[in-house]
């Protein structure tokens, strides 16, 4: 199976829209700026649609199968976001037209970082951020910007625990701060012994503590109210990344444990699609002493109970054009409206039971290094299996796309050898788990009794293993003439 | 309703092989006075009832498809075909992640190189990512690979003053911090030669917009003349640009740029009240390893079969965390497709005609107004699809009146941005706008130069 490249199909004279006769008097164009030729492809309108049709069926999604992926929260992106998101009043509306003829969109805005903030319990929220990352460089501009107005501008570094995603180290880098690595303890838990040095040492430094909670090892920190207190204590604020916050909604508030700042995944926990890598939505809370310092504009009420926008009094600027990803904030507040209390709270049961389940289920047949502790909505198992030395977790990743599971999320976090990261998301049946649960046994199986089945997998996926060293080497980056190869 | 299939008994059995009695009972972990906090959020609705409030919400909104739009300013409303939303829309697209299993998804991986080789030929660049979260971000971006490259040596970033006044605003939080020295906004307005002063041995690049944030069109040769100055000040040229520009003018790998970037919305993405739309950042294949954001490579599986995969990722926070060139992980993947769709339809001759029908209407309407009493059409030089109207009252009531009065949503008030230019309007005219649209654009201004009514509204804000 495979479909040629679209200047593959082009053709001299072919076209795939009609547009209209021109209805003005033509005017001279400048002769020495136009260009001399436009090298893109010449198709009909059936040739666009057959071709990617033809390449959507080369995808796995969550449309087609089920999407384990650890940290990803792949869980199902509901038809009616889509409809939502289309309604002509929100999708051919100008970013830029006045307030008050896009009341509608406006209120919409205002509900949404009032609904955020109270599943959170933040007093303030941003939608302005573009993504996961975005929201979190807006996090450590904030605290930044609130300790140097202090007069602490000595403050430059972060604590990042091992178990992070690489955006946080990343994104204190960015910032031109300095990362300091804090170690997990023997179960999982940011090591205490460590942090209380580390803040005794550097306190006067700190800007403060980035913490993923439930972490990447799908783990709640036992000690999550005392490593915050740590923190505090040595003048420092704490970071939540929200990546994981589908385990906790109606089960705790991170701004009730403390936290100062999280940023939101509304394309994880409110169920807006990944789209392929994107658009997201990183949407930031702050306590009530950082409201002044989020980027903006944000929509206010204003006492002719008319929605307007408004740059909080020491934001730290716009860190995107106009106010953020509009049609991805309509879908989560759409996916919001439609559970309530009670239903946010049955995602996160429903999604850290499903993953214990599993865990439950696997536990026997992988090493799972914390499968002591019940996880919340995701877990870490090892492509490490007895009587099956070379094998590992690539391996057991490719042979599972024979079986149509899109593979968990594989050698994260760096902390655990081998690792397979899994998460089922609350929107997957019992019947979905167990059929994957099985494969996995199956695979397990397979590996000791014939591990060149794993080593040459997948066998029924569009293309077999793909050769990436090469594609680095090569850096064949585009088609056609001066694309290297 | 909650998308979940569970049932009680499913919820019973699964229980029992997790070996607790409750499903409480997994939140032990969670501090007990913390745990189970109330929600105070508003009760739930169904699919249908949803759907109603919505569609009263997207009521209020005053949308193009009620009013004609002259509004541009870095959003733009050009025509979409059909085959790009009906294609978007496909699950197999949309409820992808990432591509990071290369093998069972060929179907993203190969629509975005397709995008990185169009974005390539429209730019006249060699390289391009599979985009940044916008147009403001992408020149965010730009700048900070600039700056890296200087390490620390190169710390002024010269912007033009025409840049868009919210992609300065953006570079300015991004490097807020960093020590760095941002000059060259106070240059005069459209002069591209006085941004060479600013550019020198401590200079990591100098922005341009082209067309500007003002509509205006430098020629290749000033553009050119301007990239060999930074050039030979060691600096990076970047160069910010309308796609849909380029289906008509030459591009600015042409002209000395070594980053392109810009504002991929107007490529087959919906206006959606600011997003999401997406950032295209082009560059040069020897600058293509100090860049940021994800690219997809050719190469071969096992059975020598040609296929694509994420590659150069050594680049990205996933692999080097503290040493990435950027944080960025998820980035507008589904607006890119949207772009490739676009690009692909309109094809080598509907991208030329799109951009020519822009060039004509403008010229059309700035002719018409220029003739108009009281209106002064200030298009120093070329201009695109965008140009800068001086109006006889303040722009907030023109629009005001425009809308109200004729259904017409206005152009940008620049005053705002730039205090020189009180009473300016950045009109836009594109493909969408019919001769009887302009023509009734240029009636009602007459109309309103001569408005009483609007000289009372005046009056009035002024006594205010």
């Amino acid at each position: 199976m495979s479909e040629p490249l679209i200047y593959e199909i082009s053709r001299a004279g072919r076209r795939a829209v009609s547009l209209p006769a021109c209805d003005v008097p033509e005017a001279p164009f400048p002769a020495d700026a136009v260009r001399a030729d436009l090298p893109l492809p010449e198709v009909s309108e059936i040739d666009v649609v057959r071709h990617y049709t033809r390449l959507s069926q080369l995808n796995h999604s969550i449309d087609t199968g089920f999407y384990p992926l650890g940290s990803c929260t792949m869980k199902y992106n509901p038809k009616v976001n889509e409809v939502a998101a289309r309604l002509p009043g929100f999708a051919s509306l100008h970013p830029l037209q006045d307030a008050l003829s896009a009341q509608g969109a406006m209120a919409l805005i205002h509900s949404l970082q009032e609904l955020l903030a109270e599943i959170a319990g933040f007093s303030a929220v941003t939608l302005q951020p573009a993504a996961g990352a975005h929201g979190e460089l807006t996090g450590v501009l904030i605290m930044r910007k609130y300790l140097y107005d202090r007069g602490e501008t000595q403050r430059d570094i972060i604590l990042v625990p091992d178990s992070a995603h690489g955006t946080n180290p990343a994104t204190t880098s960015m910032s031109g701060l300095k990362v300091m690595v804090v170690p997990s303890d023997a179960r999982g838990n940011v090591n205490l012994e460590i942090l209380r040095s580390l803040t005794a040492k550097h306190g006067p430094h700190l800007i403060g503590l980035m913490l993923t909670n439930p972490n990447t090892l799908g783990l709640f920190d036992e000690n999550v109210e005392e490593v915050v207190r740590l923190v505090h204590e040595a003048g420092g604020l704490v970071y939540g990344d929200g990546a994981n916050f589908n385990a906790i909604l109606g089960i705790a508030k991170p701004g009730l444990l403390g936290f100062d700042v999280m940023h939101y995944n509304l394309h994880k926990t409110f169920s807006t699609p990944h789209g392929g890598g994107g658009p997201g939505s990183g949407a930031v809370g702050v306590a009530a002493f950082l409201a002044d310092y989020l980027p903006g504009p944000i929509v206010v009420r204003d006492e002719d109970d008319e929605y307007a926008w408004q740059m909080p009094a020491k934001s730290i600027g716009r860190v995107k054009a106009f106010w953020g990803n509009f049609a991805v904030l309509v879908r989560a507040y759409t996916y919001i409206r439609m559970h309530g209390a009670e239903g946010l709270r049955q995602v996160s049961e429903n999604a850290v039971l499903n993953a214990n389940y599993l865990q439950a289920r696997l536990r026997d047949v992988y090493p799972i290094p914390h499968s002591d502790r019940t996880c919340m909505h995701e877990f870490v198992a090892q492509g490490k299996l007895e009587g099956a030395p070379g094998i590992n977790t690539m391996d057991i990743a490719k042979r599972l796309m024979d079986f149509d599971f899109h593979p968990p999320t594989v050698y994260f976090p760096l902390i655990v050898a081998e690792a397979l990261m899994v998460e089922p998301t609350e929107t997957e049946s019992k019947e979905t788990l167990d059929a994957f649960a099985d494969t996995l046994i199956r695979i397990a199986e397979e590996a000791r009794t014939d591990p060149e089945l794993l080593k040459t997998a997948p066998h029924h996926a569009p293309v077999k293993r793909l050769d990436e060293v090469k594609a680095a080497k090569d850096m064949v980056l585009c088609y056609g003439p001066g694309c290297g190869g | 309703m909650n998308y979940i299939p569970n049932t009680d008994a499913d919820r019973a059995d699964m229980l029992a092989v997790i070996g607790v009695p409750s499903v409480a009972d997994l939140f032990h972990d969670v501090p007990e006075k913390q745990r189970f906090p109330e929600l105070d959020l508003p009760p739930a609705l169904s699919e249908m009832e949803v759907l109603q409030e919505l569609q009263a919400l997207a009521d209020e909104n005053d949308d193009l498809n009620h009013v004609s739009c002259f509004l541009g300013a870095g959003a733009y409303n050009h025509f979409v075909p059909s085959v790009v939303d009906s294609l978007i829309r496909r699950g197999e697209f949309y409820s992808a992640y990432t591509p990071y299993q290369a093998e069972i998804s060929q179907g993203t991986l190969q629509a975005h190189f397709e995008y990185q080789s169009m974005i390539c030929a429209l730019t006249g660049m060699e390289t391009s990512n599979v985009s940044h979260y916008d147009g403001a971000t992408a020149t965010a971006e730009a700048v900070i690979m600039a700056l890296q490259v200087g390490r620390g040596k190169r710390s002024k970033v010269v912007l033009s003053p025409t840049l868009h006044p919210q992609y300065r605003a953006v570079v300015r939080t991004y490097t807020q911090g960093m020590g760095i020295q941002i000059a060259g906004e106070d240059a005069p307005l459209g002069d591209l030669a006085a941004l060479a002063g600013p550019a020198g041995a401590d200079s990591a690049c100098v922005v341009v917009q082209n067309p500007d944030f003002l509509g205006r069109l430098y020629t290749p040769a000033e553009m050119q003349g301007l990239a060999d100055k930074v050039h030979a000040a060691g600096a990076f040229f970047i160069v910010v640009t309308d796609p849909v520009s380029l289906g008509l003018f030459v591009p600015p790998g042409q002209y000395g740029a070594d980053v392109v970037c810009g504002e991929g919305q107007p490529m087959g993405n919906a206006l959606s009240f600011g997003g999401p739309y997406l950032g295209f950042f082009a560059t040069k294949l020897s600058e293509v390893r100090k860049s940021s954001g994800r690219i997809v490579g050719q190469t071969v599986d096992t059975d020598g079969k040609r296929g694509f995969v994420l590659t150069l990722s050594t680049r990205e926070q996933h692999i080097r965390r503290e040493k990435a060139s950027s944080n960025i992980c998820s980035n507008q993947a589904l607006n890119a497709l949207a772009a490739a769709m676009y690009l692909a339809a309109m094809g080598k001759y509907g991208l030329r005609t799109v951009a020519e029908l822009s060039y004509h209407k403008a010229h059309y309407a700035a002719g018409l107004i220029a003739a108009l009493d009281g209106y002064e059409v200030k298009a120093a030089g070329l201009f695109f699809k965008e140009f800068v109207v001086r109006c006889p009252k303040p722009v907030a009531l023109i629009n005001q009146a425009l809308l109200d009065e004729f259904g017409i949503l206005g152009g940008y008030d620049l005053g705002s941005d730039y205090p020189e230019l009180k009473d300016h309007m950045l009109l836009c005219v594109t493909e969408m706008n019919s001769r009887a649209e302009i023509k009734q654009l240029v009636d009602a201004l007459e109309e309103l130069a001569g408005s009483d009514d609007l000289a009372a509204l005046d009056g009035e804000e002024a006594a205010q």
